[in-house]
């Protein structure tokens, strides 16, 4: 119980600061690093609850190409920290800020006290985290949107590429 | 640890990732506290897999299996959505050299 507490704590501690600089920070490139801080503390927990191919695909598709894709993007258009304009109206930037903490207030007064809270959760052990039991239900039950998800993939590829043709007949 | 723990958290971080759609300006921040917050969705899944995995898993042995493979699901849609809305924030700043959404937002013609 003691270093899965600590290590519980730990990663979760590192999650919020993680998340909290990506929303404070003013370069994005600095927001890009800390939400790949925060994608490795959040396969960490992962791996604590034994699901360790969600792990290892959270760290290789999230912190290894969605990341790397936002980072290619934020490189081509050159993007730093003076570059982004400050906000005008003082109050929507309270306003957000405002409706996100209390937002978060509510949920926790209405969930503080449900008995339901305190049921367990296995951590460390367990079978299903495994890639063999997945791979079981996912490839006999869920076989079908296994392969519409492959089509799903397709379409997205076409999309991003229709998008991004340059038009040759548009005059200067 | 008892799931109210992995609520706390996975609220915390999702309430972050609200607090960071409202409150930027940049288009590209914005889509990443977007997978801010369905990540938090996604931690909160596997936790009550185990939760429930603990509760009746000797009864039901692949009932928290299924939980794990939406949240692989939801991996899947996350990164075909990064690629066409990153292929649209490139079309619109090849357009008007702005990543700025106030400015993006009077583009009414």
């Amino acid at each position: 119980m003691g270093i899965t507490a600590v290590l519980f704590w730990f990663l979760s501690a590192l999650a919020i600061s993680g998340a909290l600089m990506v929303v404070v920070s003013k370069n994005p490139v600095y927001s890009i690093l800390y939400l790949i801080i925060t994608f490795f503390a959040i396969s960490g927990h992962y791996v604590l609850l034994n699901a360790q191919f969600l792990a290892i695909v959270n760290i290789i598709v999230y912190a290894g190409a969605i990341m790397v894709l936002f980072l290619f993007v934020v490189m081509l258009m050159n993007l730093n920290a003076e570059s982004e304009p400050p906000q005008k109206k003082r109050y929507l930037f309270f306003a957000g800020v405002i409706a996100g903490c209390s937002l978060m207030l509510v949920l926790v007064a209405a969930l503080k006290t449900s008995s339901a809270g305190n049921q367990l959760v296995q951590m460390k052990d367990g079978d299903i985290g495994l890639i063999n039991n997945l791979g079981k239900v996912l490839f006999t039950q869920y076989v079908f949107p296994f392969e519409i998800s492959s089509v799903l993939f397709l379409s997205a590829m076409i999309g991003a590429v229709v998008i991004s043709k340059k038009e040759i007949l548009h005059p200067e | 640890m008892p799931i109210n723990y992995y609520i706390f958290l996975s609220l915390a971080l999702f309430c972050i990732g609200i607090v960071g759609v409202l409150t930027r300006r940049n288009a590209i921040i914005i889509f990443m506290c977007v997978e801010l917050m369905l990540n938090a969705a996604n931690l909160l899944l596997v936790a009550f897999s185990k939760m429930h995995h603990l509760a009746m898993g000797a009864d039901y042995p692949t009932l928290a299996s299924e939980a794990q493979v939406f949240v692989f699901f939801i991996m899947v849609v996350a990164a075909a959505e990064v690629s066409v809305g990153l292929a649209i924030i490139v079309m619109l700043y090849r357009n008007t050299h702005s990543v700025d959404v106030n400015f993006l937002n009077r583009l009414k013609n």
